[in-house]
């Protein structure tokens, strides 16, 4: 099934599909046989348990990642506080040093509930679906969205708790964050009335930090009580329909990370820090195809498995680059 | 108990599926309580427009016809570039119990009018969804709302009396561009003290009797004779012993600045977001 299927499915929520024994590589084959076969040696064990030790101080992505999420969000701020005009606007449209900029799903929610288009906002969306084609189309989430990263600060709280015993995860199913999508697309179409922006965290904390506090952050900290103590990083996971947005951006986007099968040994502790562990699915005993497979287009390539994967068999890939070098 | 046990071990697999088809059926429920909950947090959003409740005063170009702002709220995306733009800070955003509305620019007239300082309207300009329409350039073609004397017996003029002092006290924040003082930058109101025999003080300030008056003295705003209303907006009535009431023209766009810089408070003029110059001269 090709990278762009897969991508879909798992964006609306289906179960990542599982390989027929015939439908992997004998060379994949060969390595899952080998590894049944042969027990792992004492050497091998202690040197994933030494990377794993390594890796728990490994934090080159995260840190990029919270760097830029900041200096964006910052720009915003500077911009309007000191009147430099870098970043004019908030998250949902803006103008960088003159050009139009618009987020693609606030930009979707305007035109649904207004019926008009207006030249300046396809502009905008073209220029910010380009940007984010180039450059993950997820990545948005966990590179720039400000709600991402408070929401990553309550699951760290959420992930404290639950280790206690003090909390427990409550799942949802993930499909509802495709029929989200759907409600509030029909929601703006009939009403008129931009509904999701009412609501949306993105926008509300991105508002918030440049033109100053106000009671709509009230909601956003009740979403974060919902995390740390019901439902561990939920927005994200099962609600956000900018999420899926970005995410159809990302299924042609040759920014990718990368899992390797024959160097990984299962641990699964690239499954345990995802914020959609589904993704990582491949990364089960005997779900691989190919010797590389693509992560498929809901990852938010944030890098935590990266920095994590003791063997390294996780990496960041720009699709085409290799070739063209 | 010894037919159950002795059934177990075959029986294996169907209890199992049996368990997770109440998993799944618990997992439904609970996701449908959970989209219950977020469509309704979200459609609550929805409530403030009975009766146009959150309409307000918007800024000049918003996509509205007096209290119907469903447009203008549609095409809104949120993002404040009108703000960041104004000279004066007049716009403002609505927050949360505005619903739908939340995020939307508006101006209160009473702590900062929009005055036109900018001349060229740079909020619409700076919109990038049409929200405040590209369709006027000129602030004698805004139709924010209507100048009302709404309060006659505490109008200075109707009383016959003069102003002298700060119109708004000392710790009034607004500000009005004063081109007599400084072309480009606007001045705190606190920082502009009036001597009036009689108070005009809604007349003199009104950003359309001043274009008026600049076109009428040949120097035009920005130099553009485009930038000349049409129409008056405000005027002084003389009435006897000396006092007059002011009357407000179909010149008048709705911009606020009467309400700002009006001395008693309340305001004895204030700004009527269900009219505008074209239902007024229409009716």
């Amino acid at each position: 099934m090709s990278y762009f299927v897969e991508s879909l499915r798992q964006l609306v929520g289906i179960k990542p599909s599982r390989p027929a024994p015939d439908d992997r590589l004998p060379e994949v084959v060969a390595v899952y046989d080998e590894r049944r076969r042969q027990k792992r040696t004492k050497e091998q064990f202690a040197a994933v348990e030494a990377g794993r030790e390594k890796a728990r101080d490994r934090h080159k992505w995260r840190n990029r990642r919270w760097a830029t999420l900041i200096a964006v969000n910052l720009l915003f701020v500077v911009s309007y506080y000191f009147d430099v005009q870098l970043l004019e606007g908030a998250m949902t449209a803006s103008r960088f040093v003159g050009f139009h900029m618009a987020d693609l799903n606030a930009a979707l929610q305007v035109m649904l509930a207004y019926k008009h288009m207006v030249l300046n906002l396809l502009i905008g969306t073209a220029t910010v679906f380009v940007l984010w084609w180039l450059l993950g189309g997820r990545t948005f989430c966990s590179w720039v969205c400000p709600y991402h990263l408070v929401a990553e600060w309550a699951e760290a709280l959420h992930l404290k708790l639950a280790k206690r015993k003090l909390v427990e995860d409550m799942s949802f199913h993930r499909g509802v964050r495709a029929v989200f999508y759907l409600i509030f697309a029909l929601l703006a179409l009939r009403t008129g009335y931009t509904v999701f922006e009412t609501i949306s965290p993105t926008g509300i904390l991105s508002r918030a930090l440049i033109y100053g506090p106000g009671l709509a952050l009230l909601w956003v900290l009740a979403l974060l009580a919902f995390e740390v103590f019901i439902s561990r990083r939920a927005w994200c996971r099962y609600i956000c329909p900018i999420g899926i947005t970005y995410g159809l951006v990302g299924s042609i986007s040759p920014v990718r990370v990368q899992y390797n099968m024959q160097t990984c040994h299962y641990e699964g502790d690239c499954r345990k820090v995802c914020l959609v562990p589904h993704v990582l699915d491949v990364t089960i005993r005997g779900r691989a195809k190919t010797l590389d497979t693509d992560i498929g287009a809901d990852c938010t390539r944030c890098g935590l498995c990266v920095d994590l994967c003791p063997t390294h068999s996780l990496s960041f890939k720009i699709k085409g680059l290799d070739q063209a070098f | 108990m010894a037919i159950d046990s002795a059934q177990k071990p075959p029986s294996n697999r169907p209890v199992q599926s049996a368990k997770r088809r109440e998993q799944s059926r618990r997992e439904f429920i609970r996701t449908s309580v959970l989209a219950a909950g977020v469509v309704t947090a979200s459609l609550a959003g929805l409530i403030p427009l009975a009766g146009g409740a959150n309409a307000r005063l918007r800024p000049p170009g918003a996509l509205k016809d007096r209290l119907e702002e469903q447009a203008f709220l549609a095409a809104c995306i949120k993002c404040g570039q009108c703000v960041q733009v104004c000279p004066v800070e007049a716009i403002q955003l609505a927050d949360l119990l505005d619903g739908v509305g939340v995020g939307v620019p508006y101006v209160d007239a009473r702590a900062q009018a929009c005055d036109f300082s900018c001349d060229g309207l740079q909020c619409v300009l700076a919109c990038p969804t049409g929200a405040l329409t590209h369709d006027i350039n000129y602030p004698a073609e805004s139709r924010m709302g209507f100048a009302r004397l709404a309060r006659r017996d505490a109008c200075l003029a109707v009383l016959g009396k003069g102003f002298k002092g700060l119109a708004r006290g000392p710790e009034y924040k607004g500000k009005l561009r004063y081109e007599e003082v400084d072309r480009w930058t606007p001045i705190p109101v606190a920082e502009h003290p009036y001597d009036l025999n009689l108070c005009d003080l809604c007349v003199r300030q009104c950003p359309i009797e001043i274009r008026i008056a600049q076109c009428e003295a040949g120097k035009p705003p920005s130099g553009d004779p485009n930038q000349c209303p049409p129409r008056h907006a405000i005027r002084l009535a003389p009435r006897e012993s000396g006092a007059a009431i002011p009357i407000v023209e179909d010149g008048c766009v709705g911009c606020g600045v009467c309400e700002m810089i009006c001395p008693p408070d309340p305001a004895a003029i204030v700004i009527d977001i269900d009219q505008s110059a074209d239902s007024v001269r229409g009716g």
